[in-house]
């Protein structure tokens, strides 16, 4: 503990990264007992209140049905939050086993899982995942889908260029002179010195996991209304600039503070541990 | 001769790709649940109306026969027509994907031209003031969606200081003829340079917001390839001779450091058709992105099929040119790849 205080204090922006993070997780959790009105969340209609600007009772003012944005926010980070959890917990074993698989075992497993690979990922990411999405129900459980297709890839290829370099080591070759098994090799050796550059991509990743997700729902095609989501947010409040600038802006500041949070962190987490050398 | 079989496997191997997207993106946008006949001629058709669309698409039939059709079209240059548009989808795509390439070759050049020299300023001052301002910078830069960038920039700078128009490229009194689509270079032919200054301005801040995450990641490559080369002999003996820090920076410091950043500018292309989705709708952009949007929500299948696939080529494209560029500046590279 008092180590990772160290490492921490003698790092300021990543103390800052974490400082953000845990801040956001927070509101997340307790967006019940924070929101000033937690009923916004949903399909609730103020003709009174609607479409006003920031004040003392609205912090970042209301929708044009009359929502308080503020508390919409904090219900929309726990969505956030929630698909980048989801999505990082499916794709990263999945790329990851692939990655060893193709690296370590080689041979005809090396080209086709790198192949597939080449194929996911020549297409933009955002791309693929919208045309998934076109053709799905744009329904919450479709885009964790969609999102998690288009992104083990990128730790198949990231895995297996380590383990490429690995499996010359001396280490492993004393593994397989004692007559160990390839899944031995492959998860007990060779995997726990993937995992710096594994966590690292990871910490980044849930910030961008975060960023595709609201861009689809910007473009209409994620989470549905009336569920918060600060991309859809943003994309209603487009419509009606320059006028009631704090529907796009303060949405588009929130999705700002949780990704910088998790990109200053993985920054952080690069160098500390020096996963990029 | 060597150099040309290496180019050659890597065309190949590049076009083996290629089929595999068109497999994916075929069977992704086969799987439609619900009828895109249907969809397409609307609730009020007839039965008889559906079915005939439905044979014409070749709807009825196998989805590895209807590839099959499909790949034997492309090949001689036909990828169906728009459900959409009731165009052909070459067509479709002549008309609007100029307008995003102009976009994206504008936002790559203010990557590489302000990302560059940002790293170099970090390297150069690393651990003081300047590096922590650049990684800040940099880091906020790919900490926003692009179209979060488009709504504050337009804002800002279009709205408030009205120093840049809304949206379109080019406001309705210009009446350029069209010869290449790309509004830059069309405007030039005319002659009429009060139109190139306007298509410029339209320009500028859509631009700007797709090439703002790929600022941020050349600039801090760019500053740890730089640091990387610090660390070299060379450096040092250009130190001890007494060459001016900005001189070893520019000519000893820098180039060795260009290679790993042209790797990275090839892949942020795709990041940046990526954003041009987003940018090209906040701003009203007639390109393909926008096209590609409106033929998503419609479930226009030729149309999906036809944008992502040459999304996908042109990405390849890119990246097999910069392949070839690192080679070409690189010997050891080159020789790597010769010895193989």
């Amino acid at each position: 503990m008092t180590r990772a205080w160290r490492i921490l204090s003698a790092n300021p922006l990543t103390l800052a990264g974490v400082v953000l993070v845990a801040l956001v997780v927070l509101v997340a959790l307790l967006a019940d007992l924070l929101a000033p009105f937690p009923t916004h969340r949903g399909a609730v209609v103020d003709f009174v209140n609607f479409n006003k600007p920031p004040d003392a009772t609205f912090w970042m003012g209301t929708d044009l049905v009359g929502r308080d944005l503020f508390s919409r926010i904090l219900f929309a980070y726990r969505i956030s939050l929630m698909l980048g959890v989801v999505v990082l917990a499916i794709a990263v074993p999945v790329g990851v086993v692939l990655g060893l698989m193709a690296g370590y075992l080689g041979g005809w497993w090396e080209f086709a899982l790198m192949r597939l690979t080449d194929v996911f990922l020549s297409v933009p990411p955002l791309v693929l995942a919208m045309s998934i999405m076109g053709v799905l129900e744009p329904t919450l459980t479709n885009g964790m889908l969609a999102v998690t297709a288009m992104w083990w890839p990128w730790y198949t290829r990231l895995v297996y260029n380590i383990v490429r370099g690995e499996k010359v080591e001396g280490y492993v070759l004393a593994a397989e002179v004692i007559g160990a098994g390839s899944a031995h090799i492959m998860f007990r050796e060779i995997l726990p010195n993937c995992l710096p550059a594994i966590v690292t991509k990871m910490t980044l990743d849930f910030g961008f996991v975060i960023l595709i997700v609201s861009s689809l729902s910007f473009l209409g095609l994620g989470v549905q209304p009336p569920t918060p989501d600060l991309g859809s947010m943003v994309a209603e409040g487009a419509r009606y600039l320059p006028d009631s600038w704090w529907l796009a802006v303060f949405p588009g500041l929130a999705i700002l503070i949780a990704v910088f949070g998790f990109n200053l962190i993985g920054d952080g987490l690069r160098d500390i541990l020096g996963a990029d050398r | 001769m060597k150099r040309f079989g290496i180019i050659a496997k890597r065309i190949g191997t590049a076009l083996l790709v290629l089929v595999g997207v068109s497999m994916l993106i075929f069977a992704v946008a086969r799987v439609i649940p619900g009828d895109p006949a249907r969809v397409a001629l609307g609730p009020n058709a007839t039965a008889e109306a559906v079915a005939s669309l439905r044979a014409a698409l070749r709807l009825d039939e196998p989805i590895v026969v209807q590839y099959w059709h499909y790949m034997v079209d492309l090949a001689r240059g036909d990828l169906g027509v728009s459900l959409y548009t009731n165009r052909p989808v070459t067509t479709d795509i002549a008309e609007f994907l100029p307008a995003t390439l102009e976009l994206i070759v504008l936002a790559g050049v203010m990557m590489v031209a302000i990302g560059l020299p940002l790293g170099i300023i970090a390297a150069r001052h690393r651990g003081r003031w300047p590096d922590h301002l650049v990684r800040v910078v940099s880091l906020l830069g790919v900490s926003a969606p692009s179209f979060v960038w488009a709504v504050v920039l337009m804002l800002i700078f279009a709205f408030w200081l009205q120093w840049f128009p809304i949206a379109s490229r080019l406001d309705d009194d210009f009446d350029i003829a069209r010869v290449t689509g790309f509004l830059l270079i069309d405007t030039v032919l005319a002659g009429n340079w009060a139109a190139f200054v306007d298509a410029l301005r339209h320009l500028i801040l859509p631009a700007f917001a797709i090439a703002l995450s790929g600022i941020g990641q050349a600039a801090r490559l760019t500053r740890a390839n730089m640091i990387e080369t610090y660390d070299r002999p060379y450096i040092e003996m250009a130190q001890a001779y007494g060459f001016s820090p900005g001189r070893i920076a520019r000519v000893w410091a820098f180039k060795p450091s260009l290679i790993p950043s042209l790797t990275i500018i090839g892949l942020d292309f795709a990041a940046m058709l990526g954003s041009a989705f987003l940018v090209e709708s906040v701003f009203g952009w007639p390109g393909i992105s926008r096209y590609g949007v409106q033929v998503i929500l419609r479930k226009d299948l030729n149309a999906i099929v036809g944008t992502v696939l040459i999304i996908a080529a042109l990405f390849i494209i890119v990246n097999i040119i910069v392949d070839l560029l690192t080679a070409v500046l690189n010997p050891r590279i080159r020789l790597a790849e010769a010895g193989r």
